[in-house]
């Protein structure tokens, strides 16, 4: 599936295309098809989004898991400081990204 | 066009159309020329006193080497009109016109309170430049 | 250290004024992104992966205590509980708000400090030996001509869109903890004959994808004529720069294209004019800013001994401290790259903890690092013990300055929207590896830089032993580098061959450091002996 990220504009928090706005967990993304260029270009010029890219993702059990491993850290948190990331008490989380 | 031209000269603006700078070395009666990015602006130095206006090209404004032909130029004693024209940005005119530039042709147009309040903010600067700002190191020392 | 006056003060303030305005008209949407990118990152802003990143500078890498709380504020307050200390010897904060960077400028402005210049294509914050003013072996302290620098080169109109980020460093010991060579610019203050100090100027340093060591382009420059030395420079690679690929712009690639004497020539020739333009700050500006440097009323008197009965504390002082110019005084390392921890992260209880004993025990005066730790310049002797059981309080009492553990690692894929591998785990899973002490020092000086892209913000090309993470196919992957340096005898390292991953890489440093130990002779440290045998022996042992 290909989904939609970026940055929020006014804090820098890395969202996630749901398919009606943005949010800060990446198991909410939507598979935009062929619409992410559009939405990237609609959502960057109204200033809800930074930068916005387009990323190959796959779906398992375990939610959405984007393909390349810099997105997996953006998703998640740095893999160093784990009490930071966005599932501060799941020990086994750092797996997922590598 | 002449409208569009943001202008911090008391003179009239100069009419004659700017040809390019190899036009200018071969055949060099114009009064009006223009300097690409990249090109020397040292060569127009043995003809500053015949020329009325030198206009600057920047094709981005992150383009930064026109600052230095500006210098150049005034350096060399250039008096006339010398023109920013191209990608410029209001946030890049406080600099520009510390440089040397007298006058703005911007690609896209300019929010007048924007640029004035960008041109007055900083009460004093560290360098000597093209203008008559004078350096604090100046106001410390008397 | 410098104070401001009024006019720096204003200049300040309007810089936080003019960023938030930049700052509203971005939100506002008066400004694309494209146009708002060059202006937020003048300014240190980045966006990274997970948050916007502020660098803040710290001048030639001296801060005091009151500044250094602040920055314990600003950690506690706009960001995460802790900061980062770079290899330009200045912060950086990871979990940044665009909306909140115009009040956090606004806070530094209080206590002297700002963000100017600390990314983008400009004239970066001027770096210098962190000993400076406290070293036994310099000839001037050094900071009086980066100040001057430093406001020299602050908003220079000519010289605020050059092609690429322009690095100046300077000190003024023979011995170099500032990376000299490595940047585009390195000044090395000397005397002539005649016994006037000036600059040893070397040109086209740095790191990157194309590593250059700095060429000596003049042997010496009056001191009162380097600022218009330093625009000449400037001046030539900023007119004749290639500005149409990035990766080609740095001034290093100039010097290189041109060669060295034909940039030099051209340097020449700009500098001869410059000079008549008296664009040079006066000697009594020197004079003005020199005076805040002036040495602290060192007592005079004090005993040197130290009572070493604490076998603890005896190791902290032989590899922590270094020789001071003043009788009874010493120089303080401390060491930011507790094994387990991140190299260079420090939270703002420990920022406190250091700014307290600073004021203490260090004429309120701290020291940021190269090697991304902190230096308490000016102690008593006979107050180390007390400053140590402090710091271990702290838990800023490891020892490894300069030792195996004591890892340059840029903040790699686990911040950088750059990076292609992670760094920080690599120095972590090296650290734990060599953790025990005796090993270290039987080591003995090893110095590891660890990037994550090839950008070199670890400087991998000047770690004895350099480790370059890349992408491979979407897996990190880890390419060792040996021999190279980052002090007076600094050289390039060279890439041993095939890269590893994870695991493998530490493996491969473990190796590289059991052929030093066979191979070693009396007093060689690891470099000595790698040059000595030539990178055969180690990659036999690797590869073999």
């Amino acid at each position: 599936m290909k989904i939609l990220t970026g940055n929020d504009l006014a804090t820098g928090d890395v969202i996630w295309w749901t398919g009606s706005g943005w949010s800060r967990h990446v198991e909410e993304s939507a598979d935009v098809g062929e619409k992410g260029d559009e939405i990237a270009q609609t959502e960057a010029a109204a200033r809800r989004v930074n930068g916005p890219y387009i990323i190959d993702a796959s779906r398992d059990e375990a939610g959405i898991r984007p393909a390349h491993i810099k997105d997996r850290i953006r998703a998640l948190g740095p893999t160093v400081r784990l009490d930071l990331s966005l599932k501060p008490a799941d020990p086994t989380v750092g797996t997922w990204v590598i | 066009m002449a409208e569009d031209i943001i202008r911090f000269r008391d003179d009239e603006p100069h009419e004659e159309p700017a040809v390019s700078l190899d036009a200018f070395l071969d055949q060099s009666n114009a009064t009006a020329v223009r300097v690409e990015a990249g090109e020397d602006a040292r060569r127009l130095i043995p003809f500053l006193d015949r020329l009325a206006l030198i206009e600057v090209d920047f094709p981005r404004f992150r383009d930064g080497r026109g600052y230095s032909s500006a210098r150049i130029l005034r350096e060399a004693g250039y008096k006339g009109e010398l023109r920013a024209s191209g990608d410029v940005l209001v946030d890049q005119m406080l600099f520009m016109r510390r440089c040397g530039f007298d006058s703005f042709a911007p690609d896209a147009p300019i929010d007048p309170d924007v640029l004035d309040a960008a041109l007055n903010r900083y009460p004093y600067v560290y360098q000597t430049a093209a203008d008559a700002a004078v350096p604090v190191w100046k106001l410390r020392h008397g | 250290m410098y104070r401001y006056d009024h006019y720096d003060q204003a200049i300040v303030d309007a810089r936080v004024d003019e960023f938030r305005d930049q700052t509203a008209r971005r939100l506002a949407g008066q400004m694309t992104e494209d146009q708002f990118k060059p202006l937020r990152l003048k300014n240190g802003l980045y966006l990274q992966l997970h948050a916007y990143m502020l660098r803040i500078a710290i001048p030639y890498g001296t801060l005091n205590s009151r500044q250094l709380r602040m920055l314990g504020h600003i950690a506690r307050t706009y960001d995460r509980g802790y900061g980062h200390f770079t290899t330009r010897q200045n912060i950086q904060y990871h979990w940044i708000k665009l909306q909140d960077a115009p009040d956090i400028l606004a806070e530094l402005a209080t206590v002297e400090m700002h963000a100017i210049q600390t990314s983008g294509e400009s004239i970066r914050n001027i770096s210098a030996d962190q000993y400076a003013g406290a070293a036994a072996d310099e000839i001037c302290d050094p900071r009086p001509w980066a100040e001057l620098i430093r406001q020299a080169t602050t908003f220079h109109p000519e010289f605020s869109y050059l092609p690429r980020k322009f690095k100046i460093a300077l000190i003024a010991s023979p011995t170099d903890r500032a990376a000299l060579r490595w940047h585009d610019l390195a000044l090395r203050i000397v005397r002539n004959e005649a016994g006037e100090e000036g600059f040893e100027v070397f040109a086209g340093g740095g790191m990157g994808r194309t590593p250059f060591i700095a060429y000596p382009i003049r042997a010496f420059c009056p001191a009162d004529q380097i600022f218009s030395y330093i625009q000449a420079v400037l001046r030539v690679w900023n007119s004749h720069a290639r500005r149409d690929n990035i990766h080609k712009q740095r001034m290093k690639i100039l010097v290189h294209d041109l060669g060295h004497e034909e940039f030099t020539r051209q340097v020449e020739e700009a500098f001869a004019h410059i000079l008549t333009l008296g664009t040079d700050f006066p000697r009594a500006e020197y004079e003005r800013i020199a005076a805040y440097f002036a040495p602290p009323p060192f007592e005079t008197g004090l005993p040197d001994e130290i009572d070493r009965a604490d076998p603890d504390f005896a190791l902290w002082v032989d590899r922590q401290t270094a020789p001071h110019k003043a009788p009874g005084y010493a120089i303080v390392n401390i060491s930011l790259k507790r094994v387990g921890g991140i190299g260079g992260d420090i939270t703002a209880e420990q920022m406190e903890a250091v700014a307290d004993l600073a004021e203490r025990y260090s004429f309120d005066d701290i020291r940021v690092t190269h090697g991304q730790n902190l230096v308490l310049p000016h102690v008593r002797k006979q107050d180390l013990y007390a400053v140590w059981q402090a710091l271990d309080a702290a838990g800023l009492a490891d020892v490894n300055l300069d030792l195996v553990t004591d890892i340059i690692a840029c903040p790699g894929l686990d911040y950088c929207s750059l990076a292609n591998a992670r760094s920080i785990p690599i120095a972590q899973k090296i650290a734990q590896r060599f953790a025990d002490i005796d090993r270290q020092l039987e080591l003995g000086e090893l110095k590891i830089k660890i990037s994550g892209c090839i950008n070199a913000c670890g400087h991998h090309h000047a770690g004895h032993i350099g480790i370059l993470g890349v992408d491979r196919k979407g897996t990190e992957n880890y390419q060792l580098l040996l021999g190279g340096s980052g002090a007076e005898d600094t050289s390039l390292g060279k890439i041993t061959g095939p890269g590893f991953d994870e695991d493998g890489i530490v493996d491969a440093v473990e190796k590289t450091t059991d052929v030093y130990l066979r191979e070693r002779q009396d007093g060689e440290r690891f470099l000595d002996t790698y040059r000595r045998i030539g990178v055969e022996p180690f990659k036999e042992a690797i590869y073999g």
